[in-house]
């Protein structure tokens, strides 16, 4: 056998990104600001999607508590705006803050298992929801709007929001892809598969769900201060709202639960169905739990997982895979 | 005297939410697996007897007994289609399959009963209304005692069925080692689905003591399922008096804090369940270096 | 009278095969060990008549029944009853609660005639399993298989890990339940014990029966032969 990472279609695909990157970039310039508002949604979804599967498809850890990350972004970029700091660089400052409040959560919330870590995450969501809700600064139950960005013209405004989300977008995504093709993706996976038995072996466990997790406190600190910019008007009951983390569950686990397209995929499902549905209401989102179910129940690795399996496809080579090597290779 | 009021009232609180709190205990107890639509199960049931009460004018106590075989067919249904399938395959899926049952059951019950606010307390007679003046600045509410003997009861007997019944060695032994059960003759996908079925039955419980002593809407699930894995996870996972006390130090933490100031009320019961979760797991070592 | 058949039958773990195309009958009353080296294939077989472990392929048939695909507690309900490896009692179960769980068919088995063939366990009655010392924990796992009245018995390794006095009083209410008219099938390390107490043997290795006949006809140093693997003179 021969272990193998490159492959030619992988090769071109991690070029087409590159391009698609590139392409996307010229959006602001040719539509209108309502249909670059629609696609920096999309952006967010995706960002959102890979952080959730960072941690739960390469990590197993399952958490209902991202949105906190999410408010603390968003929050973070009323408060700095507040303070009188520019709004572009608040977001930022906001989103550094989120990862970096993500290393004390993770001190105590990576010693927990399973439904411990799940709810625990999600009462740490509702202590910051709390906390934000007492502050009347950061406007209390009510909510406060970035009038700070009221300063750009609304089609500058969206054009600087849309490129930020594909920086962010950009960076995030690299820095999960590159993180997954270091040595380091190699015992994330031993871990993903056997945690019990990685860690016999000698792999530094909390080490490196401590990584993807401080990754995703970052990602989803930059989605919250996209939603920010993108709604300019935010409240803690939307923010901070478990919705949030039913999102990403639906998309990751319909796009294919860690892999790495899997979750752009069920990114664009999701926007094409709230597109669809612009009302939104409440049949739709019994569509969306009961998908997930589904989806968790028979069909575990997605979409995307299941033509990885049926057809052998990789685009983005994330891990290894091993090859069947032709007879006169064969040694044994 | 107020504190001493404050405390009294956080043990009534607190038998509430170990009630709601015992079947997560019961099921996480014997199958090991946390059902993420445990609130939303006993909303459900807060509505089935509301709907029930509103049809028939029955008092709510007696429209819970005629709720409750409906509820003990949906803990089997529950177990046969979703959580069956989900226990065998990882630890994952049997909380993501259950968080989707969640979202369902919430617009579900959004779609049916409209997002407005309801309380069974006016239908339930004097019990709600009476209570003892013991001094100045203490009294005990008659529903709140009538709450605080159903939950040590509801405690007690599941006690008696587990220590001194068949089918209660039954679920002991199937909690303890499944496949060993299985060889001396358990079924233990029977004995699953009638843990479920009795968690589900006690989760209605919780939803007509939250009807009746307070106010419920579709999305009121949610928070009630945290409350009752913070009242689990404080009592010590898996321990069903531990449950009971669990309850009682959450429902007394949450009163206390809002002693101090009505908005502090479940900030001071989260706080005491990460104070616990820290106490016992212990904080990590800050260790992001990526060397072995 | 067969009581006992199992036809070709696989068993694997993963891409681990660990029973390859074992294939015997065991006729009412008698005793079969099953020997062999660690590894050999044997646990997984007991368990795959048990009903623990699915079978990949082939067939058990119980007293004529297929009872290849058919869950394990309904197998006790036939009357399979298997003393798993390492005793898996209940251990916050009492003696008395352990015993009593497992009454899944009626018959000449009870709580006070387990209690008669091992009498070490009378004062410990109301003790938590947990407690226990290993001999006395054997003796409640050999107890509770016998309370579902088993026409088969299946017993794994039931001296392991005990001291050897103790592994005496076991074989002897042993020899005891197979006076009763007990079909018995054993997995069995000690070879002595093995050929003392059953009329038959079977020798597994790598997952085959390398060896099979009378125990009073079998020559040791045949057995021990196909036990290690060697090759045999002809």
């Amino acid at each position: 056998m021969r272990v193998q990472r490159w492959t030619g279609t992988s090769r071109a695909f991690t070029g087409a990104t590159i391009a698609i990157a590139a392409l996307l970039g010229t959006v602001p310039l040719l539509f209108e600001a309502d249909v670059v508002q629609r696609l920096t949604n999309l952006l967010i979804l995706v960002l959102l999607a890979a952080m959730w599967n960072a941690l739960a498809g390469y990590g197993g850890l399952l958490s209902v508590g991202q949105q906190a990350f999410i408010g603390i972004g968003a929050y973070g970029t009323v408060f700095f705006a507040g303070l009188g700091v520019s709004p572009y660089p608040a977001m930022l400052l906001a989103t550094l803050v989120a990862g970096v409040i993500s290393v004390p959560i993770s001190l105590f919330a990576l010693r927990l298992r399973a439904a411990q870590f799940a709810i625990g995450m999600w009462v740490i969501a509702e202590v910051i929801s709390i906390l934000v809700r007492l502050d009347q600064n950061l406007g209390a139950g009510t909510g406060i709007s970035l009038i700070q960005l009221n300063q750009y013209a609304p089609n500058f405004r969206q054009a600087y929001t849309f490129w930020l989300a594909l920086g962010f977008t950009v960076i995030f995504l690299s820095a999960l892809f590159f993180l997954l093709r270091s040595p380091l993706g190699v015992s994330l996976q031993a871990i993903r598969d056997d945690e019990d038995a990685a860690r016999s072996l000698g792999v530094h466990v909390a080490a490196r769900k401590r990584l993807l997790f401080v990754l995703a406190g970052f990602g989803c600190g930059a989605a919250g201060v996209l939603i920010g910019a993108n709604t300019l008007f935010i409240e803690p009951g939307s923010i901070f709202s478990v919705q949030w983390s039913a999102y990403m569950i639906f998309m990751v686990l319909v796009g294919g639960l860690g892999t790495f397209e899997g979750p752009i995929l069920g990114a664009i499902l999701l926007f094409g169905i709230q597109t669809t549905f612009t009302q939104g209401g409440p049949w739709y989102l019994v569509g969306l739990g009961a998908t997930a179910a589904l989806f968790a129940l028979a069909l575990p690795r997605g979409i995307w997982g299941t033509i990885e399996e049926r057809l052998g496809l990789r685009l983005l080579p994330v891990g290894y895979r091993v090859v069947e090597m032709k007879s006169e290779e064969r040694t044994v | 005297m107020t504190i001493v009021n404050a405390v009294v009232q956080g043990i009534f609180l607190g038998a509430f939410y170990a009630v709601l709190a015992c079947g997560l205990s019961i099921m996480f107890g014997v199958m090991r697996v946390i059902n993420l639509a445990h609130g939303d199960i006993a909303v459900l049931g807060a509505y089935v007897v509301f709907v029930i009460v509103q049809s028939t004018g029955m008092s709510p106590l007696v429209a819970f007994v005629v709720a409750l075989p409906v509820m003990i067919l949906l803990g089997y249904v529950l177990q046969l289609t979703v959580l069956e399938r989900s226990l065998k395959s990882g630890i994952l899926t049997p909380l993501l399959a259950t968080f989707g049952l969640s979202i369902v059951i919430q617009n579900l019950l959004l779609i049916s009963f409209s997002p407005d606010v309801r309380s069974l307390g006016g239908n339930a007679g004097a019990i709600t209304t009476s209570s003892w003046q013991v001094t100045g600045g203490l009294s005990v509410s008659a529903l709140g005692m009538v709450i605080l003997v159903m939950a040590v009861l509801l405690f007690g007997a599941l006690q008696l069925f587990l220590s001194s019944t068949r089918a209660g060695w039954m679920m002991r032994a199937t909690a303890e080692d499944a496949d060993a059960a299985e060889l001396v003759g358990i079924d233990s996908r029977g004995v699953y689905a009638r843990a479920t079925a009795l968690a589900v039955a006690i989760a209605a419980l919780g939803g007509l003591f939250l009807a009746i002593r307070s106010v419920f809407d579709p999305v009121s699930g949610p928070t009630q399922l945290i409350f009752a894995f913070e009242a689990v996870v404080i009592g010590g996972m898996g321990s069903l008096w531990g449950t009971l006390l669990g309850g009682l130090a959450l429902g007394v933490a949450q009163t206390l804090g809002a002693h101090i100031n009505p908005e502090y009320s479940a900030l001071t019961g989260h706080l005491l369940f990460l104070a616990v979760l820290i106490v016992r797991f212990g904080g990590g070592r800050l260790s992001l270096r990526m060397a072995r | 009278m067969t009581l006992l058949r199992v036809e070709e039958l696989d068993c694997r773990y993963g891409l681990l095969q660990a029973v390859r195309g074992v294939s015997f009958e065991l006729a009412q009353g008698e005793t079969l060990a099953l020997i062999g080296a660690n590894g050999a294939g044997k646990s997984t077989l007991l368990r795959a008549i048990a009903g623990a472990h699915r079978p990949h392929g082939g067939r058990v048939l119980f007293d004529g029944v297929d009872v290849t695909s058919m869950p394990a507690h309904r197998r006790v309900s036939l009357g399979i009853a298997l003393v798993p490896e390492g005793r898996r009692l209940f251990p916050s179960l009492t003696v008395e609660e352990n015993l009593r769980v497992a009454a899944a068919r009626r018959g000449r088995w009870n709580v006070q005639s387990v209690l008669e063939v091992f009498p070490l366990l009378q004062p410990r009655r109301h003790m938590a399993a947990a407690n226990l010392s290993g001999g006395e924990q054997q003796a409640v796992a050999i107890g509770r298989a016998l309370m579902s009245n088993p026409r088969l018995l299946l017993l794994d390794e039931v001296s392991l890990g005990l001291a050897p006095i103790v592994v005496d009083a076991v074989y002897r209410s042993l020899a005891d339940i197979i006076k009763e008219g007990t079909t018995v099938l054993l997995v069995e390390q000690d070879l002595t014990r093995a050929l003392n107490v059953a009329g038959r043997v079977i020798c597994m290795l790598e997952g085959r029966i390398v060896l099979e006949g009378e125990a009073a006809s079998l020559d040791r140093d045949r057995v021990v032969g196909a036990y290690f693997g060697l090759k045999q003179p002809a």
